[in-house]
């Protein structure tokens, strides 16, 4: 069907509803606003039209074939009228209409709105009626990959929820791992890997074995803050949720051996500082000096030179370690 | 807070589109604005007006809350717009419609009683039926529906504690505790910030609706404000303006949520404030007045008052305060008598 506008859709083949004979026992309810006096349409006498009847047939509660097809046009004109979506799941209980239909329409008009609450929510609605997932993954993957916005939350959102509800997390890693691959600054997918390897549970093996995957990603990009962001929620798994930074001497290694190489990515030197700042709290006051002053030389660089626009922050950090030292000193 | 469907399409060739056009300027244009809010809907050609009829409600609270952010609250006919907020009450349920002739949601039940704060006039309505409504919406995990179609969201957590504390009804009425577990299992350990619902991604209008709702249960002690706040102060990009998750484009939208969520933390100086303050006003619409989610686009009153309220968290002269958890000019907070938890700055 894709039409492209509203014009072409209700052009050629369109007849007003103020012309059909199957209509003509309803009487159209124009719009009352409330603040303002009712707005002329000029756009389109159409849109109003429709919107007129679609008022009449909500405000009778007539729920037939008939009401689900000006629910259709309605909703072509405005896909994000909640009401209208409402009263749509109402007729098609009403009429114990096929959902499998229903499925398909909301696939195609997913498909065009796809950044729209109202839609994905009555999907999942129908999902849930039905009690059958099986076509949520690809019409996910459809909205992710194959219409270009592969950051849609609306989409990333349904899909965790039919995952979760539907145990479908078999092939959701090669899926994340896809994406990844595509697009490595995609917080998303890394948000979607988070979500299925928390699923599967982080044992020191799946720990060592993502922390592997994600030094990989990052030595092709540095300055990824998804890739750090994640390295580091993983290394904070383990120890039972407890572990700190420098109980990892590889990805230690691993980062120091790029700030030697001369890397200075904003991610990579605030790793460095997270790890000698915890460090620095954790050893005798007397070895806590070293560290601290890496921290602080540290901080100095970020607000000088390589993040210069978050200076007061990196001055907080500097300052909020000198302070507690102070205290653990005073202990 | 329909963060995504508001943005409005690029305005390819339009007029004075680009940043460094003048016409953006580094002024901020304060009649033009008050003109654009004061004129929202009244023109004949308003396909946007009619296509936002679903949210009307919330248009209204965005409008006034706006105008009286920049003193110009008694350009709104108070009494009509206090009529249209009753018509909207559902008898049955006690919530709020968007709209005469729709069903009622929390989202535009807490437009609704802003609005009235706004104008001092909660006892227009039934309050003891709101609450009912707000209680009645709250799950067995803690988490909030929207409304009886059941969609869950932190949005909804938000809504529900802001509309109890408004009408001054949080004490023996919703399970606090339980709606505390719920949105804080929504935080994201790989950054300290909130999504959706549980897994969902860090975003930023999300966390600003958990900042606000630990705000308002008085439980700022539950965040790890440090890691949060750097993950905010992440949000802004060189050009000064602050986007809403990594490697996003920046909308003047998220000059609020980001900035009032900073606010609340005591740490909005991590922001650059001179750099996005000329992203804000680069956003402005020197024609028509309002601004866009970004330079060169169409505005809407959705983003006009983020913009008008970010600029007024950032101390632009001219605006009103603002109140960074319930988004309302603070003399009316202060009227109220309601004080929002506040991190002092460290």
């Amino acid at each position: 069907m894709g039409d492209s506008s509203d014009e072409e859709y209700l052009g050629t083949d369109w007849l007003a509803y103020s012309e059909r004979s199957d209509w003509k026992d309803v009487e159209p309810l124009a719009q009352d606003d409330g603040p303002n006096p009712v707005v002329s349409i000029a756009y389109s006498q159409k849109f109003r039209e429709v919107f007129d009847y679609m008022r009449a047939i909500i405000a009778s509660g007539e729920k037939s074939q008939r009401a689900l097809d000006l629910t259709t046009d309605a909703l072509r004109l405005n896909p994000a009228n909640y009401t209208v979506w409402q009263y749509r799941r109402d007729v098609l209980r009403e009429l114990k209409a096929d959902l499998y239909e229903e499925l398909d329409y909301l696939t195609e008009v997913i498909g065009q709105n796809s950044k729209n609450y109202q839609v994905w929510h009555h999907r999942r609605v129908i999902v849930e009626i039905l009690n059958d997932p099986s076509n949520e993954l690809e019409l996910t993957e459809n909205a992710l990959v194959n219409e270009g916005d592969a950051k849609n939350y609306h989409a990333w959102q349904h899909r965790q929820w039919a995952i979760r509800s539907f145990n479908l997390y078999d092939d959701e890693l090669g899926f994340v791992d896809r994406l990844i691959c595509e697009d490595q600054r995609n917080n998303s997918a890394w948000n979607q890997r988070f979500f299925v390897v928390k699923h599967l549970g982080f044992t020191p093996e799946l720990i060592q074995r993502e922390l592997s995957y994600t030094m990989n990603r990052i030595r092709i990009i540095k300055n990824n803050e998804s890739a750090w962001n994640y390295l580091v929620g993983v290394m904070r798994q383990g120890d039972s949720g407890n572990a700190q930074l420098n109980s990892y001497p590889e990805v230690v290694d691993f980062v120091e051996e790029l700030y030697q190489a001369g890397n200075r990515s904003p991610y990579l030197l605030a790793f460095l500082i997270d790890l000698y700042q915890e460090q620095a709290l954790q050893v005798k006051a007397s070895d806590s000096d070293q560290l601290a002053r890496k921290v602080y030389g540290l901080c100095e660089d970020m607000a000088t030179k390589h993040d210069v626009i978050r200076r007061k922050y990196w001055q907080y950090v500097a300052n909020h370690l000198k302070n507690q030292l102070s205290t653990v000193e005073q202990k | 807070m329909d963060f995504t469907t508001f943005v409005k399409p690029s305005n390819g060739g339009g007029d004075g589109g680009d940043g460094d056009a003048d016409g953006g300027g580094q002024k901020l244009q304060f009649w033009k604005h008050v003109e654009y809010i004061e004129n929202h809907g009244k023109q004949e050609d308003d396909y946007e007006y009619c296509m936002t009829e679903f949210l009307r409600m919330s248009g209204i609270y965005w409008g006034t809350t706006a105008l009286d952010i920049m003193g110009q609250l008694e350009r709104l006919e108070r009494k009509s717009i206090i009529e249209f907020v009753k018509r909207c009450q559902c008898p049955n349920t006690g919530g709020f419609a968007p709209c005469e002739g729709h069903d009622p949601h929390l989202l535009y039940t807490l437009s609704a009683i802003q609005i009235l704060c706004t104008y001092d006039a909660l006892e227009e309505i039934d309050r003891e039926a709101v609450v009912r409504f707000v209680v009645g919406l709250q799950q067995p995990d803690g988490s909030f529906f929207g409304d009886k179609w059941g969609e869950v969201d932190t949005r909804f957590s938000f809504c529900a504690v802001a509309s109890l504390t408004l009408l001054g009804r949080m004490e023996e009425t919703i399970d606090v505790e339980k709606a505390v577990k719920f949105v804080l299992s929504c935080c994201n350990q790989t950054d300290g910030g909130f999504g959706s619902k549980p897994g969902a991604e860090s975003h930023a209008g999300l966390i600003y609706c958990c900042v606000g709702f630990f705000s308002l249960t008085h439980r700022m002690h539950l965040l790890d404000v440090d890691k949060l706040g750097w993950w905010l102060c992440e949000r802004q990009l060189p050009s000064g303006g602050l986007n809403g998750r990594p490697e996003k484009l920046p909308d003047v939208c998220y000059s609020w949520w980001v900035l009032a969520s900073l606010t609340i933390m005591g740490r909005l100086h991590w922001i650059s404030s001179e750099k996005l303050q000329q992203f804000i006003l680069s956003c402005q619409d020197t024609e028509t007045g309002g601004f866009s989610d970004r330079t060169g686009n169409m505005p809407d009153i959705f983003h006009t008052l983020f913009g008008i309220g970010g600029l007024s968290l950032l101390g632009h002269s001219g605006l009103k305060a603002i109140n960074p958890t319930l988004c309302m000019p603070q003399y009316i907070i202060d009227r109220l008598g309601i004080k929002p938890q506040r991190l002092p700055r460290p």
